[in-house]
């Protein structure tokens, strides 16, 4: 692997087979499942683990979309640099089984920002999240129920996910601290 | 006023259909670079991304009105004041909630009940708002130009609510939204404005506008209420009332051959009164917009109206409450497009 890249297109693909599996397992199928993908890059991986579903569970999970600029804590310190980008879930979200999908977690700032964002649409009965890569350094108590993989970062890394639908080509990247 | 960017090109409207597919990868909306503004205050001098930029955010907006809580904290510790020194339900009401659905806290002025009465200057008054620390002050005034004072002495992001005969920006932004959104798209539509055009200021946004959006807009009404400036004419000396370059067109029925919207104004009765009528009955013979008529129009046509409606003088009542009726839609999209209003003012100021 180049220098820098902490998971390949061979890595990315097996994590969102294995978290699929998992999602399917835990949830003894498919049924009421809704997977979010969060605006980005979390919308692509929603739907290739919809993808992968249907492969081995013959059943369609209907994905959604959600941007949470709307709902960032951080807005005056971003901004005139947020985009927002439009929300689209595909159904009503009440009593159903919401699996939040992004590509990184981090601080879990807009997880949060996710959570309520979700609830404002319905009252789930659960929601769980899924991430390709966890980097730690959370300032919330919030964690993940699927990962792709857990890197060991300092903060001062940039952790850069790359999706064949966003950048061209699937890797994530970790690059070193600005010190 | 500049005049620059009129007709430019660029910037991606969302349509429907792409909301109706699968959810895409969304890019960032068109035109985020191109927002520099602190005011609204007119449309004159925006370019077509800006316009763009400003439709797109709305349909973000109607999103989350969709929403069973359509409640967002994105300008949470905000304070949005409306002074408005003119009667007005539509506009101050969506503007009040456009804030409240973005979690600002809204304020509302009112010129009867309030120090206006005891006599307080526009200033002194924009001077009282900016003390009690509004992020923006929403202005409707009957002195054309009053919301550019204002927005000297602010301090704060001012959005003009209407000013005199001269601007209406929010409301030409929700009827070119209420145009897009249901035609898919506004260049190239031909669009008649009919009535009262030298007197309205909804009138004289929607030129800019929809000009700047690249429709082919008809100007239609009895040279009486035909502001001076317009087709090339009377523009030396008239720099003020200076207007982008539309068709001018007396007659309705040849006005309405083959158009995409009709839009019809409100005639205000003191025209009669002032003469530039010579009866109410006989201006709506001339320039009624209804069933007979729109059946020049394209089959798909729509018609839109500012509000509130002379119902039997300016549009029947039969076609105002018809299915070619957009008007309750635009009072609907008037929340979403001053939501993204406020929130393209605004964000950036609020406090975490």
């Amino acid at each position: 692997m180049p220098d820098g890249v902490v998971m390949s297109a061979d890595d990315v693909r097996r994590a969102i087979v294995r978290i699929a599996h998992e999602i399917v397992e835990q949830h003894r199928g498919s049924r009421d499942l809704i997977l979010v993908g969060m605006q980005t890059r979390g919308v692509p991986l929603a739907r290739r683990l919809a993808a992968a579903i249907r492969e081995f569970e013959s059943a369609d999970v209907p994905v959604g979309a959600l941007d949470i600029a709307l709902h960032r804590d951080d807005l005056p310190a971003r901004g005139a640099h947020v985009a927002i980008r439009p929300s689209d879930l595909p159904q009503d979200i009440a009593g159903k089984r919401v699996v939040l999908v992004d590509d990184v977690l981090y601080t879990g700032r807009s997880i949060r920002a996710a959570l309520d964002a979700l609830i404002d649409y319905g009252r789930p009965q659960r929601i769980q999240l899924a991430v390709l890569v966890d980097r730690g350094h959370r300032e919330l108590p919030i964690r993940a129920d699927y990962v792709g993989k857990n890197i060991a970062t300092s903060p001062r890394d940039d952790v850069a996910v790359q999706l064949d639908e966003t950048d061209g080509v699937d890797q994530v990247l970790v690059v070193g601290g600005r010190d | 006023m500049a005049k620059n960017g009129r007709g430019g090109r660029g910037g991606r409207i969302a349509t429907a259909e792409r909301a109706a597919a699968a959810p895409a990868e969304a890019p960032p909306l068109a035109g985020e670079g191109v927002w520099q503004r602190r005011h609204l205050l007119d449309l004159d001098d925006f370019s077509a991304p800006e316009i763009e930029l400003v439709l797109n955010t709305t349909d973000v907006m109607k999103e989350v009105l969709a929403r069973e809580v359509p409640r967002v904290p994105t300008l949470r510790g905000t304070t949005v004041v409306t002074l408005f020194y003119e009667a007005s339900t539509r506009t101050r009401a969506s503007f009040e909630l456009a804030g409240k659905v973005l979690g600002a806290d809204v304020i509302n002025v009112s010129s009867s009940g309030s120090s206006v009465e005891k006599g307080e200057s526009l200033i002194d008054s924009v001077r009282t708002i900016k003390a009690i620390g509004a992020d923006a002050l929403v202005l409707r005034h009957g002195a054309s130009g009053a919301p550019y004072l204002a927005a000297r002495e602010a301090g704060c992001a001012v959005v003009n609510a209407g000013d005199g005969w001269h601007a209406h920006p929010t409301q030409a932004l929700l009827d070119a939204y209420t145009i897009h959104s249901r035609l898919g798209g506004v260049r190239g539509r031909k669009v008649v404005i009919v009535g009262d055009i030298a007197h309205s200021r909804v009138a004289r946004s929607n030129l800019w506008a929809l000009t700047a959006l690249g429709a082919e807009v008809t100007v239609c009404g009895p040279p009486t209420l035909l502001p001076v400036g317009l087709d090339g004419r009377d523009r030396d000396g008239a720099d003020e009332w200076e207007l982008p370059p539309v068709r001018v067109q007396h007659n309705l029925d040849r006005a309405i051959e083959g158009a995409d919207v009709v839009m019809a104004l409100r005639l205000q009765r003191e025209r009669q009164e002032a003469a530039l009528i010579p009866s109410l009955r006989e201006y709506s013979r001339l320039y009624q917009v209804n069933a007979e008529r729109m059946a020049r129009a394209r089959p798909d046509a729509v018609v839109l109206h500012p509000g509130p409606v002379n119902e039997g003088i300016e549009i029947s009542a039969e076609l105002a409450h018809g299915a070619r009726s957009l008007i309750e839609e635009q009072v609907a999209n008037g929340v979403a497009v001053r939501m993204a209003v406020l929130y393209l003012l605004l964000r950036g100021r609020a406090p975490a």
